[in-house]
């Protein structure tokens, strides 16, 4: 507690550097989509600024290059970045209740899978400067790797645009598999969504769905399924 | 083909986002205790990301063979506690190796 906001603020820093090379290099993949939706570089980066979500992003821009609506669009985002809202009451109790609302508005900006780790790690309640250093590296690794993305996309061989594609799922990979190591029902949920999911995208039954809409219900339906029959009971408190 | 403007997709995705991540921080502080929510919202990441992995993986490549390839080294490095950055990498190197012999 005692700790200045510098202190926590380059401690932020130091916990943000391997974040930031890691958005980079996904976000250039992010960047190709971008392009391949019809946005320039600044209106990806602008983008990636204000949204800072890998899945969400990645499916938007797949939507909006297959000809999606705002709103279809907007469900997406909604359903895509629902888990934010969780994060974001965990982190709510690991701020100082006294925590004016300005840091409150900028954490809430920044609420990303990695920044929320390292900050609901933190000890003690949660210095907003700590989140802040993290955010100072990451946001503009996301942005910059964005916006080259678009830029350099086309230039690239096609053997590298090849191969950098698949980085946005090794991100995402890296994000469901160690739950599902530790919780068998995680596990099963993830393997059963693969198996649907294949089945949406191949069947010809469902070829009249859009990708985006699969990938809305599909969530939905099998999450509340989850929830209804393995509803987790257990008490687990993320505040320190 | 896009069938809109783009400031008008960014606007929206920006303002949903916006709003999912910062009402628990503002005006709804209480805990979610309902324990049917809490665990929809705690299925909800690995569901959907699980769905849009596979078999997208498959399409973003060159080929489906290293697209899959890639999805089972990512999967098997992620198992082990690999970083982010390094499975992402790792998924990366399979594929630009891999299209190389076969293609």
């Amino acid at each position: 507690m005692g700790d200045s906001n510098a202190t926590w603020f380059k401690r932020g820093l130091k916990a943000g550097l391997p974040i930031g090379l890691g958005y980079f290099a996904v976000a250039f993949a992010l960047g190709i989509k971008a392009r391949n939706a019809g946005f320039t570089a600044p209106q990806a980066a602008l983008t990636s600024f204000l949204i800072n979500a890998s899945a969400g992003e990645a499916v938007a821009f797949d939507m909006i290059a297959a000809g999606a609506g705002y709103l279809e669009v907007a469900i997406m985002e909604l359903v895509a970045n629902a888990r934010y809202l969780l994060m974001s009451f965990s982190l709510s109790q690991k701020l100082w209740p006294e925590t004016g609302m300005l840091h409150r508005l900028v954490i809430g900006w920044y609420v990303t899978d990695e920044v929320f780790g390292v900050s609901i790690s933190a000890p003690g309640y949660l210095n907003p400067w700590y989140t802040y250093g993290a955010i100072a590296l990451a946001c503009p690794g996301w942005a910059c790797g964005t916006f080259l993305g678009v830029l350099m996309g086309n230039e690239l061989p096609v053997s590298i645009v090849s191969a950098l594609s698949v980085g946005l799922y090794g991100m995402f990979m890296a994000t469901f598999v160690p739950p599902a190591k530790e919780s068998r029902i995680v596990l099963g949920l993830v393997l059963i969504s693969m198996a649907a999911s294949f089945a949406f995208a191949r069947l010809a039954l469902f070829a009249g769905i859009s990708s985006g809409i699969k990938t809305i219900i599909l969530t939905v339906a099998i999450s509340a399924a989850a929830a209804v029959l393995f509803p987790r009971r257990e008490e687990v408190k993320e505040d320190a | 083909m896009r069938s809109g403007n783009v400031y008008i997709y960014i606007a929206a995705m920006a303002i949903v986002t916006y709003l999912v991540r910062t009402l628990p921080l503002t005006l709804v502080r209480r805990e979610i205790k309902n324990v049917y929510i809490r665990s929809f919202l705690y299925y909800v990441p690995y569901v959907t990301l699980a769905v849009m992995t596979f078999p997208s993986i498959m399409d973003a490549t060159n080929s489906q063979w290293s697209g899959l390839a890639a999805l089972l080294v990512g999967l098997a490095l992620a198992w082990k506690g690999a970083s982010l950055f390094k499975v992402a990498v790792a998924c990366c190197v399979t594929v630009y190796i891999l299209e190389w012999i076969i293609l």
